[in-house]
């Protein structure tokens, strides 16, 4: 018997900032009244679809909804990416999972976001600013076209540094240059919070090390119920063995283990690329029918 | 008049039930053990002596009363056996396959002694699976009461104290995390040994009652079981949210692709139905050689379903020996049929690594058994010097789990030591009209115990609430005044003189 969402987890809003990265308002009212920095949902797309986490980028909670800005990388995100319209509906979304960003009471941070951690850096720059402390915002992308949110980032940070690969905006580098800059410029920064690509965090929390600044990364395991039961993203954080799940998933970027969490990410290579094969055979093979469709004399 | 049954007129053999053969059915996942049909089931039914004893009840974790539905079934009145069935066991499709019924009822039952004891759990599954193709219900008046009542966890704890809360009347809401409701029976129980069909009738019959199920639905994050008492207005809470964090080995090489929990491979496999992939979305890592290291039921599924992958060789390491093994002796039996081979007294110490991240083998040391240890098993002793190592691709962990930890980390409930939640003798918890049962109370257990602690926290909540329980059996003797339970506590002592 087919179960039935407790909502129809509908999407009330989408954006798309480039050909692959894109915005999703999903309704989900008592998420986004229970919703916190950090914290993120597991998403599945259809019955036969994969359970992702995907972290929450923003929430409103007067609206009543849950934004989630993916970058569109295997089957499951590219699917989304054609699939989700305003009014479509996601099969099942369950959060907030995982313990909140601890908004500290640091005076001084540098909240830094590489490519897709852009997005959710912003609620903890915006908590930290509500918090009443010194925000300096730095993000990466690759090239000018592909930033997004700037004035979001500009309205909550006391001074936005952007980086891009190319110089095409902001200075030109990598987000550990505009943390040096930053660092440079501010003898007296009491903490570092850096969302992105693993290699990314690893950078950052490498660049903070000779200068002792505690760093908080979230890390982004391969993952499977989100509530603590299967081990499969488990992470090594010093000696221990947590799990990202429920005892992350931000952690101590200068305790991290960046080549094990990486080595990991890539235990499923060999089906991601089977399922996006099959994916997109489908696909090509839907649009073959529609064509045929349309040209059909049978077409009225 | 009937002759007296005695253990010389009775059936001498314990009647056989058809599995499927093993060869045929390592390549699927259809279920191996097929059921009694209604002959069998009557011929078996004819080996109960109906001893005045009774010993199976007193070992059954719910005191069902076995005789009598034995009796029924040699009567030929199915829906009569059925409502003995339910009136203390709500899901006998469930606990006829699942319950280690050797440690229980049949372990103990009086033709045992001198015969193969009567198959008690082949009768329960019979009878639930006729109650399932008949659609049999049992559905009294039930007049609602004002109460709310929260059940937190789907799994068989969850489900036999929402069944219980519904009949008294209550408006019962079941939460859920997964997107299907089961709990662990989903999620963990292959189909080859408890069909999803099977767990998806018995969920509907608790709809039936009226029990509402919302899935997708984390307590604790999406709300706290603090604010179900209080903001939401549930009257009573039940928390079984199960105990299912894994344990890993701890040695080198724990973390390499490769390595990873039962739960994990059972999740992606039975709920995910990653066995379909890529029809599924979710992958399954696939394999040549597999090693589970572990002896229990969620070991015997993890092998099982390795082969059913399409595993050529699947390995048993247990630190132990075979007497040891926690598993229930049908699913060990059906392992071996299927293949799997067994290492006992083998213990591993490291994962060896591939140079690219991956499992390229195990090392392993052979043990020997010393003095028992505080569980009253022999303590295995590693054997200096017999340090081996073998090839295999994938390890699969099935040693044991912990509580999980998200309760602890949301809410006030108190904890025990090492991380479950504590409950007085009624499983009541530190707070007012919390109740928990299940694996986050006594640690990792079997299903029909969780559905036993499901059920007796839901007297506790009656008895909280004020409700009399007025489909509750007689028990009968001292412990109940007219149908009183004595232990409710909520009325005045009175003394016959």
């Amino acid at each position: 018997m087919k179960e039935r969402p407790m909502s129809n987890f509908e999407i009330v809003k989408r954006e798309d900032f480039s050909d692959v990265t894109y915005l999703l308002e999903v309704r989900h009212p008592l998420m986004a009244k229970a919703a916190k920095p950090g914290q993120f949902v597991i998403v599945m797309l259809n019955e036969h679809g994969e359970r992702i986490p995907l972290t929450i980028a923003d929430f409103d909670r007067e609206r009543g909804t849950i934004t989630l800005v993916i970058q569109a990388v295997g089957k499951t995100t590219r699917q989304m990416q054609q699939e989700c319209r305003v009014g479509s509906s996601l099969y099942a979304m369950v959060g907030p999972m995982g313990v909140p960003s601890p908004i500290s009471h640091a005076k001084k941070v540098i909240c830094v976001g590489g490519g897709l951690g852009v997005a959710p850096i912003y609620p903890q720059a915006r908590g930290f600013k509500e918090g009443g402390a010194y925000v300096i915002g730095v993000v990466g992308f690759r090239n000018k076209s592909l930033v997004f949110w700037e004035d979001k980032f500009r309205a909550c940070c006391d001074e936005f540094i952007i980086c891009t690969d190319d110089g095409s905006a902001g200075i030109k580098g990598l987000v550990t240059a505009g943390i040096e800059q930053a660092i440079a410029k501010h003898p007296d920064i009491d903490e570092v919070v850096a969302i992105g690509p693993p290699i990314m965090m690893k950078g950052c929390a490498d660049a903070t090390r000779p200068h002792k600044i505690k760093t908080m990364v979230s890390l982004n395991p391969v993952m499977v119920d989100g509530t603590g039961m299967c081990g499969g993203c488990r992470v090594k954080i010093g000696d221990q063995v947590k799990f990202a799940c429920v005892d992350g998933p931000d952690f101590d970027g200068h305790l991290v283990d960046f080549d094990d969490l990486m080595m990991r990410l890539r235990r499923y290579t060999k089906e991601e690329r089977v399922a996006l094969d099959h994916w997109e055979k489908s696909c090509r093979m839907q649009k073959a029918i529609d064509v045929a469709a349309d040209a059909s004399p049978l077409n009225p | 008049m009937a002759k007296k049954k005695t253990i010389r007129t009775i059936p001498q053999e314990r009647t056989p039930m058809r599995e499927l053969d093993p060869a045929v059915r390592a390549k699927n996942f259809d279920e191996v053990a097929c059921g009694y049909t209604a002959v069998d089931a009557m011929r078996e039914a004819e080996r109960c002596l109906l001893c005045p004893d009774q010993p199976c009840v007193s070992g059954c974790p719910v005191g069902i009363d076995i005789p009598g539905f034995i009796q029924s079934i040699g009567e030929k009145d199915l829906r009569g056996a059925y409502d003995i069935l339910t009136s203390t066991n709500l899901l006998p499709a469930i606990c006829g396959r699942v319950c280690p019924q050797e440690n229980q009822c049949e372990g103990v039952c009086t033709v045992g002694e001198s015969l193969e004891s009567v198959a008690i759990g082949r009768l329960e599954r019979f009878v639930g699976d006729t109650a399932i193709k008949e659609g049999w219900i049992n559905i009294p008046y039930i007049e609602p009461n004002r109460f709310k009542v929260g059940i937190v966890g789907s799994g068989p704890a969850g489900m036999a104290c929402a069944a219980d809360m519904a009949k008294a009347g209550c408006d019962v809401t079941v939460f859920e995390a997964f997107h299907q409701p089961g709990g662990v029976l989903k999620y963990g129980i292959p189909d080859f040994r408890l069909p999803n069909a099977v767990i998806d009738a018995e969920i509907d019959k608790l709809r039936k009652f009226g029990v509402k199920f919302e899935c997708n639905t984390l307590v604790g994050r999406l709300f706290t079981v603090e604010q179900m008492t209080g903001e939401m207005g549930f009257d009573a809470v039940f928390v079984g949210v199960g105990a299912g964090y894994p344990t890993m080995l701890g040695i080198p090489g724990d973390s390499l692709n490769g390595v990873l929990s039962a739960n994990e491979l059972l999740t992606r496999c039975n709920l995910m139905r990653a066995k379909e992939f890529p029809a599924f979305d979710t992958p399954q890592p696939s394999a040549r050689r597999v090693a589970v290291v572990g002896a229990g039921n969620t070991a015997m599924d993890a092998m099982r379903v390795s082969i059913r992958l399409g595993a050529e060789k699947v390995y048993c390491i247990y630190r132990r020996s075979a007497k040891e093994a926690p598993a229930r002796a049908e699913e060990v039996h059906h392992a071996e049929q299927e293949g799997v081979e067994f290492h006992w007294l083998t213990n591993p110490v490291a994962v060896l690594d591939d140079g690219k991240g991956s499992v390229r083998g195990m090392r392993c040391v052979r043990m020997e058994l010393g003095e028992p240890d505080d569980s009253g098993r022999r303590r295995p002793i590693p054997v200096a010097g017999s340090e081996f190592d073998f090839e295999v691709d994938l390890i699969v962990y099935a040693i044991g789990t912990n509580a999980n930890p998200i309760m602890g980390q949301t809410s006030k409930l108190r904890l025990n030591q090492w991380g479950y939640i504590a409950t007085d003798e009624h499983l009541a918890t530190s707070m007012a009209g919390v109740f928990a049962g299940g694996d986050i109370v006594t640690g990792a257990a079997t299903v029909i115990e969780a559905m036993g602690a499901g059920r007796k926290a839901a007297r506790s909540m009656k008895a909280y609430l004020g409700l009399r329980d007025i489909h509750r059996p007689y028990a009968g003797g001292g412990a109940s005044l007219f149908g009183i339970d004595r232990s409710e506590r909520n009325f005045a002592r009175v003394q016959v003189v």
